[in-house]
């Protein structure tokens, strides 16, 4: 109910506002050719940095290009998701 | 020594061919020497939009593979003193031609004319790869919607990829009041997704369509305001420094008063 009456004072966002924002997040994906090349490349990156402190399992590591809510809720944004499982803690990182 | 400029966009429909015709028209008024070439083949349109399709003989493939001399395909234009077309063939396949011979043709014309347009088809396939193949420069046409700006950012990144370096932007079928209202990306926001540099802007107009019924680009019509976008790229590319036009069709008490009075706004 609160929220029906806050959303009829709330201004409708402008079309091209919307146009907008739905453009940048298409072209962050057409750019970085998300081509599995790239995230291969990211992701190969990454495994190498955190091996370093962690013992990690590599096959089940799971990185996408995906979107997530602005820190003030509004938009959406790009963001990078990595999901890595750990299987332990190396010495380095106690 | 000529420029060979390509004139491209990746979605259809945008307004290439329309932006070649005007250039082209508009460069050969103010003294120039140009060849518009058609690469669209198999869908040629830049004889009609030109007026010029009852004068075909000869074509770009036939150039090509020598069945005529190049002299002989170039229809002269009679109305604007140095402006040439090279029609596409409308029965052959676009495998006709390789990006090479284009090559070599560019570099032949370029000898002789001070500015060669090339009307680029839609699509990142063989007619795209054949029509950047000569080109020194590129003019990339959007309009304010999301598919034609995601498809110029794509081509803006093939032609990098191509060392076609610094392409330039015409953002054409711009209308000013859904711009006012929120409706409508503006010109700024366009670049700023894009980022490059904007040689244009031309606003959507119903003078275009009446110039193409008639064949004679909306450049020569003093009062289109197509016409003087047009006129205005046309100085640019020249190396003028002219101001991107206020499109603001909905005008104040002032500036009617200054139109009745014979003063240009645009
Ligand atoms: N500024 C404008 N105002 C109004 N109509 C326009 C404008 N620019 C282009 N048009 C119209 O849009 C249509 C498409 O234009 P045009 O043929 O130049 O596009 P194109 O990019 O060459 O298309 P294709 O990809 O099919 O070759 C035509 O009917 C043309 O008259
Ligand atoms: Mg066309």
């Amino acid at each position: 109910m609160l929220d029906t009456i806050l959303s009829f004072f709330k201004k409708k966002e402008s079309s091209k506002d919307v146009a907008k924002e739905r453009l940048k997040l298409v072209l962050i994906h057409d750019r970085s050719n998300v081509s599995p090349q790239f995230l291969e490349m990211v992701k190969g990156e990454i495994i190498k940095v955190i091996q370093n402190y962690m013992e990690i399992d590599e096959e089940s590591l799971d990185i996408q290009l995906t979107k997530t809510n602005s820190e003030d809720g509004e938009r959406m944004v790009p963001a990078l998701v990595a999901n890595i499982p750990i299987k332990g803690m190396k010495n380095a990182g106690r | 020594m000529g420029e060979v400029i390509v004139i491209t966009s990746g979605k259809g429909g945008v307004g290439k061919t329309t932006t070649t015709a005007n250039l082209g028209t508009g460069l050969a008024v103010q003294g120039k020497k140009v060849v518009l070439i058609d690469t669209d083949i198999g869908l040629r349109n830049l004889d009609v939009v030109m007026g010029l399709e009852n004068r075909i003989v000869y074509d770009l493939v036939d150039v090509i593979e020598g069945t005529c001399r190049l002299k002989q395909a170039l229809i002269k234009d009679k109305r604007y003193e140095g402006l040439h077309l090279l029609p596409a063939p409308q029965t052959r396949d676009k495998n006709a031609v390789t990006p090479e011979q284009m090559l070599k043709l560019c570099d032949e014309l370029k000898e002789e004319f001070d500015y060669i347009l090339i009307d680029c088809p839609a699509g990142i396939e063989q007619g795209f790869k054949n029509a950047i193949a000569g080109a020194d420069k590129a003019f990339v046409i959007t309009t304010p919607e999301v598919s034609a700006v995601r498809d110029a950012d794509r081509i803006i990144g093939l032609l990098e990829a191509h060392e076609i370096r610094k392409p330039r932007l015409i953002v054409n079928r711009v209308r000013a009041d859904m711009v006012k209202r929120g409706d409508m990306m503006s010109i700024e926001d366009i670049i700023d997704i894009l980022a490059i540099d904007l040689i244009g802007v031309v606003p959507d107009d119903e003078n275009i369509i009446i110039s193409t019924n008639r064949g004679e680009p909306a450049v020569i019509d003093g009062k289109s305001m197509a016409g003087q976008a047009y006129r205005n790229i046309t100085n640019r590319l020249m190396g003028q420094d002219v101001p991107i036009m206020d499109l603001n069709v909905s005008e104040g008490l002032l500036s009617k008063m200054k139109k009745l009075l014979g003063f240009k706004t645009a």
